[in-house]
């Protein structure tokens, strides 16, 4: 259809830097260019390479993104971009880009939330969402359960991890086994090899007195690590495989079950699943088994859709055109605390100098 | 000649028109945490000041610092954008010769530094206001304290630090005014200003911060 709004979006919440092009629930355009090879030795995201590669990809990913889709510029509805949560410095390249390109061709801009964003997506692949839906974000950066009525405007928090997100608990085990940096699709191909019964590593948060659609994973870490360091101090090997596939099993066992309880406690019968974790094959495996089981309909976006791009911020700014919500204001800030339940940041209708005090970044600007 | 000038590189967040000639518009605003929010805004009223539209403009001129990484990369990514939206080149001047300039110093030889945190400064020595002859560097002000003994200097690095810069003065901040008018006698000469790249001078603070990814609110 062509009168669907076609969106370009921004995403520079992390270390990916992604321009993505949408027209309703259409892909056109997903260019994603990755600062990760330069985290790697670190172990970890650092903030400021993240923040400097993103200026340097980010008109060449624009470019990418337009050609890939095969429109120009002046056809766009609107500009889309991810104002938080995330790093605060890396961010804001994305928040500037954004603002400047909409300002230049003189269209509407729109601040979006990065989780909503990751629920969206699934319309690119599957149609327009379900509502209300339930959906299980896991990444390096998330590990949440989200309930959603009208992704545009209703997004409430069902549960989170209280510690570490499911993702980084992956990236530590593949450090301590030597497997190196990110850890999800390394555990994951070493898990296929694996038993997964092998070691019965603890499932956090599960007993009958814990929050019901919570998460913990740093219990866990910690015994996976305690496990193969007494291995080795007994001078034995360590299986690689059946660690890989005990503590992979121990992860989405957890995250399944939350997810699929909260759907039957909620009455709610579809469920997706986005965030980087969400390519691991065992996850979508044991989630098809047991939503089939319970009558829920499973929605999971192909990899390239669950990690972080432009295409998830696209969607979500062509939600928020086709349902008429308000654009953001030209003095949009990228906030790194950005609420779940702030799917977008509407502008207050008024463009001249705001004097309220604004949340100063937990992050030192100047680092 | 239309160029539209902005720099972020310092707690100023300035922008200003200029026709070729003269500074047709300008603003000036200091908050050295509001970058992101105020440029935009700020753009937009200088253009409505001077009654044009975006599109009008034949170039992008931008400060490429060096100052604090956050705020510099919002000029820079701002000018970047505008200069692909609208088809139009990108000029890069270092922030401090467009405070050299401002000074209108005829004869040096004079230092300008400003502030670059934790303790240092980001400066650079200037035969005039057009000539730079040493830097841009970035120091701790008793470390060079010698080599700038005797000289006159501008900006607030040397206005912070009256041990090292005793004969410090105005102007304080850098102004897009300045930046626009120096890249503006440079482009009808026939010189291309520096590319638009940031000069950062300091090498990224290599730390992952714990629970590096975590950004879900508790
Ligand atoms: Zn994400």
């Amino acid at each position: 259809m062509a009168d669907e709004p076609l969106v370009l979006g921004i995403e520079t919440s992390c270390d990916e830097t992604g321009v993505g092009i949408v027209r309703g629930t259409t892909l056109l355009a997903d260019a994603v260019a990755s600062s990760v090879d330069e985290h790697a030795r670190f172990g970890g995201v650092v903030p400021e390479v993240a923040s400097r590669a993103h200026l340097e990809a980010m008109v060449p990913t624009i470019d990418r993104a337009l050609k890939e889709a095969g429109i120009t510029a002046r056809d766009l509805d609107g500009i889309a971009v991810t104002a938080g949560p995330g790093l605060a410095g890396a961010l804001l390249v994305g928040v500037s880009a954004a603002k400047a390109y909409a300002y230049a061709l003189g269209k509407p801009l729109y601040g979006v939330n990065h989780l909503a964003s990751h629920i969206c997506v699934d319309q690119l692949e599957h149609g327009p969402l379900p509502e209300p839906t339930m959906a299980l974000l896991v990444s390096g950066g998330h590990s949440s359960l989200l309930l959603s009525s009208d992704i545009t405007s209703d997004v409430r928090p069902m549960g989170a991890t209280i510690d570490d997100a499911a993702g980084e608990a992956f990236d530590k085990i593949a450090r301590v086994l030597n497997l190196g940096f990110p850890g999800g699709p390394v555990i994951d191909r070493y898990a296929r090899e694996g038993d997964p019964t092998a070691i019965a590593f603890p499932r956090g948060l599960t007993g009958p007195r814990d929050p019901a659609y919570d998460f913990s994973f740093s219990g866990l870490k910690t015994a996976v690590a305690r496990w193969i360091e007494a291995k080795r101090a007994a001078g034995e090997e360590v299986p690689v495989r059946d660690v890989a596939a005990s503590f992979q099993e121990a992860v989405v066992d957890v995250l399944t079950r939350k997810a699929v309880r909260a759907c039957k406690d909620e009455g709610v019968d579809h469920l997706m699943i986005g965030g980087g974790v969400a390519a691991n094959s065992r996850l979508r495996a044991l989630a098809q088994e047991r939503c089939e089981a319970a009558g829920i309909r499973l929605r999971v976006p192909r990899p390239k859709l669950c990690t972080d791009n432009g295409a998830m911020v696209a969607a979500l700014g062509a939600e928020m055109v086709a349902r008429n919500r308000s654009a953001s204001d030209w003095d949009l800030s990228a906030d790194s605390s950005l609420p779940v339940t702030d799917p977008h940041v509407p502008g207050t209708g008024h463009t001249h100098d705001h004097d309220h005090v604004h949340e100063v970044s937990k992050e030192n600007l100047y680092s | 000649m239309l160029l539209l000038a902005l720099d972020t590189a310092t707690p100023a967040v300035t922008v200003a028109l200029h026709d070729g000639t003269d500074v047709v518009a300008s603003s000036g605003q200091v908050d050295a945490r509001r970058h992101g929010e105020l440029l935009l805004p700020a753009v937009d009223r200088v253009l409505a000041a001077a009654g044009v539209k975006l599109d009008a403009v034949t170039g992008i001129v931008v400060g490429t610092g060096p100052g604090p990484y956050t705020g510099l990369r919002v000029g820079l990514m701002t000018a970047d954008t505008f200069g692909l939206a609208l088809g139009v080149p990108v000029h890069g001047v270092c922030t401090l010769d467009g405070l050299a300039y401002a000074a209108d110093i005829e004869k040096g030889p004079f230092v300008v530094a400003t502030d670059a945190r934790r303790k240092e400064v980001y400066w650079a020595t200037y035969a005039d206001s057009r000539t730079r002859l040493t830097g841009p560097a970035v120091d701790r002000p008793a470390d060079i304290a010698e080599r700038v003994a005797g000289l006159p200097a501008v900006g607030a690095g040397a206005l912070l630090y009256p041990d090292t810069f005793p004969q410090a003065h105005e102007p304080e901040h850098v102004s897009a005014a300045a930046l626009a008018s120096l890249a503006a006698e440079k482009l009808a000469r026939g010189e291309e200003p520096a590319e638009p790249r940031p000069l950062y001078l300091r090498r990224p603070d290599a730390q992952v911060p714990k629970n590096y990814k975590v950004v879900t609110p508790k």
